[in-house]
């Protein structure tokens, strides 16, 4: 017979605490390196990309017309990127640790349980950034230009992927709480809707009745004020409205995250 | 110094009691094997003995840590390869490897040259970077035991390590098992629900059973509290000349005869098939057969819980009391052994610790 391991050579190695950051970013390189070409990030691109070109083509003339010196293009931009960063997260692939026993495999390393988690968000918030590069590019091909000059450009393409950071601890919640993956997209379908029950298509003074006073009520929209702030406008209050609504839905779903880590954690 | 210690370890979920008050020792260097039927209690105290699930109640040290209190401790000195593989099936295995050694903190050069041996070592060729989900059971099972040695652990809990494996394939893991064990004088720790692997491979056994440990000791301690060895001869001639022949040898406890066989109980076997033999042969008695087997860990198992042990799949047979090892020579010690249950001629000493409760 012969034995799996025989006796060899081997590095003397002794396992280590290597410390919060290196754990994490550790973590982090896991799902980034696999990330581009993955199917969390192709369908949201090319969906994006879709919606952007098709509403332009579709409402620019009729709203631009109604709306003297509107820019539609510009207009619908950070709603495209917000189309596509939004649901855009490893949360799917870590119900598969979970149930593949991957994630007891990341357990049981001496690794903090907080770098586990900060570690998907992490390369979730850099997919979500790079996701956002193809439709900035498109639409500073067609004629958008930002007010806020080019520190508004990163600045719009940090908040779009804090945001989906944001967005996303919900389906990691969801993903630790039931290590079910229908009920994780099932969370993406339910929250899905508030991206539209907003300024997705036209400015707020053209909405009217409910869709108006949801919209008054939805965080998205001053999301998307303050990202078109940064186009039309520059740097204006409405920037601030939008980083205290993603700060209210990041602290919710965070919390709701940390809970559910706690939880699994602790049951096993 | 015990690598791993508990004291009335206890797990709940809701009412269930998965794991009822288990005290546990096992010495530095030992292979302590967990021998239970399904849903017994193995695989939860395993989880607690390598905090991925909190005790309800109790304590438990793993190399001198306490689980719930000192939980990194415990992770950087402890090896798991659970009951299913834990393995990401989109990764390499070379890139498992390699991410597995950072996670313990080694250099890049470090994790890398371990993932370098251990991909020399572990024999699944150019698979090594091939994506995990390609790759056969025993495949897996071989990386994720490698996995689980990146950073060479002082304890190594393995959780029915052979379980859904072909008998060459386990027979490789108790082969790697044994050689963790003696040559780089690790701790294990294995679960299992076959007799002949906890028979095998375990320096000391504990019986679990509905959550409690029943019984814990060698092998053979075991097996020596629930009767005597026993010997079979099938016989041509007549069964009670045979029977005559045998019953005043020294250390014949009972003589009972079934057809042409006589099942002999002594208390001694190995020093008792001799005489028997010869007995028999001075009373012109044909001796078609003479077996010699010691009570099983499967009678231990009945005599302290009413029940048979039953495997979940149906490979192993090694421990079948009712199996014979015909033999040509009964008198030669070689020939009184059966191949699963080797036989001392030391009478063991009577140290069984029973925490039956």
């Amino acid at each position: 017979m012969t034995a799996i391991i025989a006796p060899a050579r081997t590095t003397p190695v002794r396992a280590r605490p290597a410390g919060f950051v290196h754990d994490t970013m550790t973590v982090a390189g896991r799902p980034s390196r696999r990330a581009p070409g993955s199917e969390a990030v192709i369908p949201p691109v090319f969906i994006a990309i879709f919606f952007f070109l098709v509403n332009i083509a579709t409402l620019k003339n009729l709203t631009e017309g109604n709306i003297q010196g509107f820019d539609y293009t510009a207009f619908q931009m950070p709603t495209a990127i917000l189309l596509g960063v939004t649901g855009v997260s490893r949360a799917p692939a870590l119900v598969l640790d979970v149930q593949n026993g991957y994630l007891d495999r990341l357990l049981l390393t001496p690794i903090r349980r907080l770098s586990i988690l900060v570690g998907h968000l992490i390369a979730d918030v850099v997919v979500a950034a790079a996701l956002t590069i193809p439709i900035l590019l498109i639409g500073l091909l067609l004629g958008v230009r930002f007010e806020a000059g080019p520190l508004g450009i990163v600045v719009f393409v940090a908040l779009a992927a804090v945001w989906s950071l944001a967005f996303a601890g919900f389906g990691y919640a969801i993903a630790l709480k039931t290590g079910n993956p229908a009920a994780v997209q099932s969370m993406f379908m339910l929250f899905f809707p508030f991206l539209f029950l907003t300024t997705s298509y036209v400015p707020r003074s053209q909405l009217s009745g409910w869709l108006d006073t949801v919209a008054t009520f939805n965080p998205v929209t001053y999301l998307l004020e303050g990202l078109r702030s940064l186009v039309f406008q520059g740097w204006t209050s409405d920037l601030l409205a939008a980083v205290i609504a993603v700060v209210v839905i990041g602290t919710l779903s965070m919390s709701l995250c940390l809970a559910a880590l706690r939880s699994r954690v602790n049951t096993g | 110094m015990s690598a791993i210690s508990t004291r009335s370890l206890t797990r709940r979920f809701g009412d269930f009691v998965a794991v009822d008050g288990v005290d546990l020792e096992v010495a530095d260097g030992e292979i302590y094997g967990l021998l239970g039927p399904n849903g017994a209690g193995k695989s939860t105290t395993v989880r607690m003995l390598c905090t991925l699930l909190a005790p309800t109640e109790g304590q438990a040290l793993v190399a001198g840590h306490d689980v719930a209190t000192e939980p990194g401790q415990v992770r950087l000195r402890i090896g798991v390869a659970l009951q299913e593989a834990a393995l990401d099936p989109k990764q390499t295995g070379r890139e498992l490897l390699r991410l597995q050694g950072r996670l313990y903190g080694l250099t890049k050069t470090e994790a890398t040259n371990r993932a370098d041996e251990l991909t020399e070592l572990i024999g699944i060729g150019d698979a090594i970077d091939r994506p995990i989900g390609a790759y056969s059971g025993g495949m897996k099972r071989r990386l994720d035991l490698a996995t689980a040695l990146v950073h060479h652990p002082e304890v190594l809990f393995l959780d029915e390590p052979t379980t859904g494996l072909d008998p060459a394939s386990r027979a490789k893991v108790w082969d790697e098992v044994r050689r963790l064990n003696q040559e780089l004088g690790m701790t294990i720790l294995l679960t299992t629900q076959y007799l002949e692997e906890a028979d095998l491979l375990a320096d000391r056994v504990g019986i679990i059973d509905g959550g409690r440990l029943v019984a814990q000791g060698t092998p053979t301690e075991l097996k020596r509290t629930v009767g005597t060895d026993v010997i079979v001869a099938g016989i041509d001639g007549d069964a009670a000349s045979a029977r005559a022949a045998v019953s005043g040898l020294p250390g014949v406890a009972d003589v009972e005869v079934h057809g042409h066989e006589l099942v002999i109980s002594t208390s001694d076997g190995s020093a008792t098939i001799g005489p028997v033999a010869v007995a028999l042969h001075d009373r012109s008695i044909g001796v078609r057969n003479l077996t010699l087997r010691t009570p099983t860990l499967d009678d231990v198992f009945l005599e302290l819980t009413g029940n048979r042990m039953q495997a979940d799949d149906e490979h192993f047979t090694g421990d079948d009391p009712t199996t014979e090892h015909p033999t040509s020579q009964p008198t030669s010690q070689a020939t009184t052994q059966s191949p699963t249950q080797p036989v001392s001629t030391e009478r063991p000493p009577s140290t069984l610790e029973e925490v039956s409760r």
